[in-house]
């Protein structure tokens, strides 16, 4: 309104209300400029993998929604009744006024099941679009200068999606989350100095005792979410804050961002975006049933199924626990069960807390201290796209391996063959996965000099006079020109021991640490040089060329592609 | 390329007349430049309007709107859109109807009504979704706007000042020049934080020795679980079954049954071959434990506390379903694969004056998942 339009059509009132309204609220706050060009005029670059967190964000949002009718009805209390309601397969079944509960939302509040379901794959999708968008954000370096902050939060968010989801399906005091919660009490138990009375104190006694239920309830309904509101404030008004990240593309520069208006474009799709969310929990809670505590029946501790799962997220460490070997040690007459204590800690430990060192690793042995707001292609990042992949198959394993008894029954295989097969692979699968990997990178990056300097690949094959074939090549066009282009490649830091133009000793390269510097610099510096001259400016490095094929030599360039003025010190 | 997703927007209308795409900043166009004017407030008169020209470049896309084409078009998705929301009202209607008209309370009403609700709340949704989607990709205009990035960083003279500012009021407040105070505050706030963790300490009972010991005592029956009717050797002489046993008493005391779920497993004559146990640091023979070739283990898994239900009667192998410990019956229990660093342990037993299967005592090791006080 404040300016000539776009669109020629502008010829119609602005309601009186609405003007009212708003000159009311400017008269009092004074905002226009701010909502102008912070909230309407705020450009989103657009790009499906920014889609990711939305879904993560949107499901928050029917979780809370649909966790606000459910706790209308929920009862969290472990006092034992005897169940006289609809589901007459379970009549006159001594259980908790949790399950009981549980079973009139299901069957005698309308809409109810309805309801329960949509949270619970509202759950199941929340963690699993953390997941990927966690994965997005690693993989295209979103992470790096000047976004660490709001990385760490996004980690801290998903480690509380993990409570969350745990107690959430925990509250209905059914057979499966009860045997869930045994283990989880089991573990605590195992913890040195403090295992017990930590289990002690959160159940209220012997296990499962009488509080564990309202425990989890006010935990679950209002602690985490609480924090978890916040944490999601916070991530996202950083994000507004530092303005979103952008692919590389023609104009994307790290000086600008391209994309849509917020206000209509990006509110319209985005509203669309939550509906679609909404519509496919909505169809799944239809026809795809969740966690029928009817049929687990209520909890008790003398009774289990087999092949009981727990939820996704929950099988990294239902994985470990089954991959471990028996390792105790009994001491001075104390007992610490590595066989317990390994699996509790250890695989979301390395993701969850690699995850949050990666950023501060990879400036380390970078040495870079830009800012970055046009993402990195993953084959421009072998290194960390390699850890990352390994990352995933490490988790894989441990995930296929939570459900080893039935990959056993499936496959036909002996299940302490899968068990055996997973114990080698969660150690030698990343590593395989991290060398594969990188090799597939500095491949693509091949492929993407070549055409770079001899053009792509036209699919027409012309003959020459002399009767050979030949196919033609075809330049790459300026959008193509500007994604390859986009590569930045990491300068190598002094080696250690050498000396700087004055004859000073690096002070970096010193010690244990500058040597594992200068190892992780030197893997993070390999890459193919896409300057036409790219091995002809003196810089082969470590000699790494092949005889005959000396365009592919391995080795940084000296040339970096820092953003001048953009190295600030910290 | 196969990269040129990475650069594709979302601009691919299904228009007549699909715009070519370019990507980046056009040169500032003079349309960008605020000319107009209108009545601010009253009185203030009329004032130029501002410009965000400096910070915004917009380049929009596609025929103009009154190319015949972009009218047909136009007017096409209009009625598609419609379309969408009209079949979301009519389902959301459908919806509140469902709620109306169906009840639930049986297991069949209640899925009819999951169904009605669950189809009729999906198609209004994905009839609101799918026509504000049409809508924003048809109707309006294809614009992209690039927006100039500024210095997060601040400006170097604003951090002096700041900085200054800050050591100046440390200085005024006196807090580095007074240690009495500073020190003293801090020891007035130490107790303060210890509140939240002495609040915490009723939470629970200390574990004490509760984790060592179990209901069983000299005499208590062993019940059979469901029935809960005691049970003797006689009635229990089939070679190979297990079933799970509930000390008398405590049928359904779910904490005392955490620790004191028992199996009972029966074998052939000469099958059994319990050597020795460990008693704190001396080994005891147990074979007097077991009655008839019945041989009672804790139910309750070593490892991290799972009933270890399923018996293998062929390979007399006792599985937890958690994890997978798997457990020799023949000798022991002993631990043949799996996360489990420890037999399962074995009730004492004996029969009463009637007959009946009875414990001789208590556990004498600890049962379950292992703990820091275990030893």
């Amino acid at each position: 309104m404040s300016r000539p339009a776009v669109n020629s059509d502008t010829d119609f009132e602005i309601t009186k209300p609405l003007k009212g309204t708003a000159g009311w609220l400017d008269d009092r706050f004074g905002g226009a400029r701010g909502v102008r060009t912070y909230l309407l005029r705020k450009v989103y670059p657009d790009h499906w993998s920014f889609l990711l967190g939305e879904i993560a964000l949107y499901s928050f949002i029917i979780l809370l929604l649909t966790g606000t009718f459910l706790s209308l009805f929920f009862v969290p209390s472990m006092t034992e009744v005897t169940y006289h309601g609809s589901y007459m397969k379970l009549d006159g079944i001594k259980v908790s006024e949790a399950y009981a509960s549980t079973l009139r939302i299901s069957f005698d509040v309308r809409g109810g099941l309805l309801i329960r379901q949509i949270h619970h794959w509202a759950a199941d999708l929340f963690v699993a679009s953390l997941m990927i968008h966690m994965l997005r954000v690693f993989f295209t370096g979103a992470f790096r200068k000047p976004r660490e902050v709001n990385w760490l939060i996004g980690i801290t968010l998903f480690a509380l999606a993990l409570i969350e989801g745990l107690f959430g399906y925990s509250l209905p005091d059914d057979q499966l989350s009860g045997a869930g919660l045994r283990i989880f009490e089991g573990t605590l138990q195992g913890i040195p100095i403090v295992g017990t009375y930590l289990a002690y104190f959160l159940f209220g006694g012997a296990f499962p005792g009488h509080d564990i239920v309202p425990r989890m309830y006010i935990i679950h309904v209002l602690l985490v979410p609480g924090i978890l509101l916040a944490l999601i404030g916070a991530h996202i008004f950083i994000m507004f804050w530092q303005k979103h990240t952008q692919m590389p593309a023609k104009g994307n520069t790290e000086r600008n961002v391209t994309g849509q208006p917020s206000y209509p474009y990006f509110v319209a799709k985005t509203s669309a975006w939550f509906i679609f969310i909404f519509a496919a929990l909505a169809l799944l809670s239809t026809f795809a049933q969740i966690n029928p505590i009817w049929l687990y029946g209520p909890y008790s501790p003398v009774a289990i199924s087999s092949a009981s799962q727990p939820d996704f997220y929950m099988g990294i460490l239902e994985g470990a626990l089954r991959v471990m070997p028996a390792w105790e040690w009994n001491f001075l007459g104390h007992t610490i069960t590595f066989s317990v204590l390994i699996p509790f800690a250890v695989p979301l430990g390395i993701i969850l807390g690699g995850a949050a060192f990666w950023p501060f690793f990879e400036r380390w042995a970078t040495g870079d201290k830009a800012y970055h707001h046009i993402n990195d292609r993953p084959r421009n990042a072998p290194v960390r796209t390699g850890v990352g992949i390994g990352a995933v198959v490490f988790y894989g394993v441990l995930w296929i391996e939570g459900a080893n008894d039935v990959v056993a029954d499936k496959l036909q295989i002996p299940l302490y063959t899968v068990t055996w097969i997973a114990r080698v692979a969660v150690i030698v699968g990343p590593i395989i996965a991290y060398v594969i990997t990188k090799r597939i990178c500095l491949g693509l990056q091949r492929k993407d000099r070549e055409e770079l300097l001899h053009g792509y690949e036209s699919g027409i094959i012309r003959q020459l006079p002399n009767g050979e074939f030949i196919e033609v090549h075809k330049p790459v066009d300026e959008d193509g020109l500007a994604v390859l282009e986009a590569k930045k490649v990491t300068a190598l830091l002094p080696a250690p021991g050498s000396e700087d133009d004055n004859g000073v000793p690096t002070p970096s390269g010193r010690g244990v640490l500058g040597k594992a510097r200068a190892v992780a610099n030197r893997a993070f510096a390999e890459s193919i040089p896409i300057e036409a001259d790219g091995h002809g400016n003196g810089h082969h490095g470590n000699g790494h060329a092949v005889a005959g094929e000396e365009h592919e030599a391995v080795g940084a360039p000296g040339s970096t592609a820092l953003p001048p003025g953009e190295g600030g010190e910290e | 390329m196969s990269d040129m997703e990475e650069t594709e927007g979302t601009e691919g209308t299904e228009s007549p007349g699909a715009p070519h795409r370019v990507i980046g900043t056009p040169p500032p166009s003079p349309r960008l430049l605020g000319s107009a004017a209108v009545p601010e407030e009253p009185g203030a008169g009329a004032v130029a309007l501002v410009s965000d020209s400096d910070e915004f470049a917009e380049h929009l896309e596609g025929l103009p709107p009154d190319d015949p084409k972009v009218i047909v078009h136009d007017r096409r998705a209009e009625r598609v859109v419609a379309a969408c929301f009209i079949i979301a009202f009519i389902a959301g209607c459908g919806f509140v109807a469902a709620y109306v008209g169906l009840g639930v309370h049986t297991i069949d009403d209640t899925l009819r009504s999951n169904l009605a609700l669950g189809l009729s709340l999906s198609v209004t949704l994905l009839g609101l979704g799918l026509g504000t989607l049409i809508w924003v990709r048809n109707l309006m205009p294809n614009l992209e706007v690039t927006q100039q990035r500024h210095d997060l960083r601040s400006p170097e003279k604003e951090r002096l000042a700041t900085e200054a500012y800050f050591k100046e009021g440390t200085a005024n407040s006196q807090f580095v020049k007074r240690p009495l105070v500073r020190r003293t505050l801090m020891l007035g706030t130490l107790p303060l934080l210890a509140a939240p963790v002495v609040l915490l300490r009723d939470l629970g009972p200390q574990p004490g020795t509760s984790l060592r010991h179990t209901v069983w005592s000299p005499g208590r029956r062993l019940l059979v679980e469901g029935t809960n009717r005691p049970i003797t050797p006689a009635e229990f002489s089939a070679p190979g079954s297990m079933i799970t046993i509930v000390p008398e008493g405590y049928e359904d005391d779910q904490d005392a049954l955490t620790k004191a779920a028992v199996i009972l497993i029966k074998f052939r004559p000469g099958e059994l071959h319990i050597p020795t146990r460990h008693q704190g640091s001396t080994l005891v023979g147990t074979m007097n434990w077991t009655v008839d070739n019945i041989v009672a283990y804790s139910k309750i898994c070593t490892h991290v506390g799972c009933p270890v239900a399923l018996y293998e009667q062929t390979t007399h192998h006792i599985l937890c379903p958690c994890h997978q410990s798997t457990f020799e019956a023949t000798t022991g229990a002993t631990v043949i694969f799996g996360p489990a660093a420890r037999p399962l342990p074995q009730l004492p037993m004996t029969t009463d004056a009637q007959g009946y299967l009875v414990a001789r005592r208590d556990f004498t090791e600890p049962v379950g998942p292992s703990f820091w006080e275990r030893g």
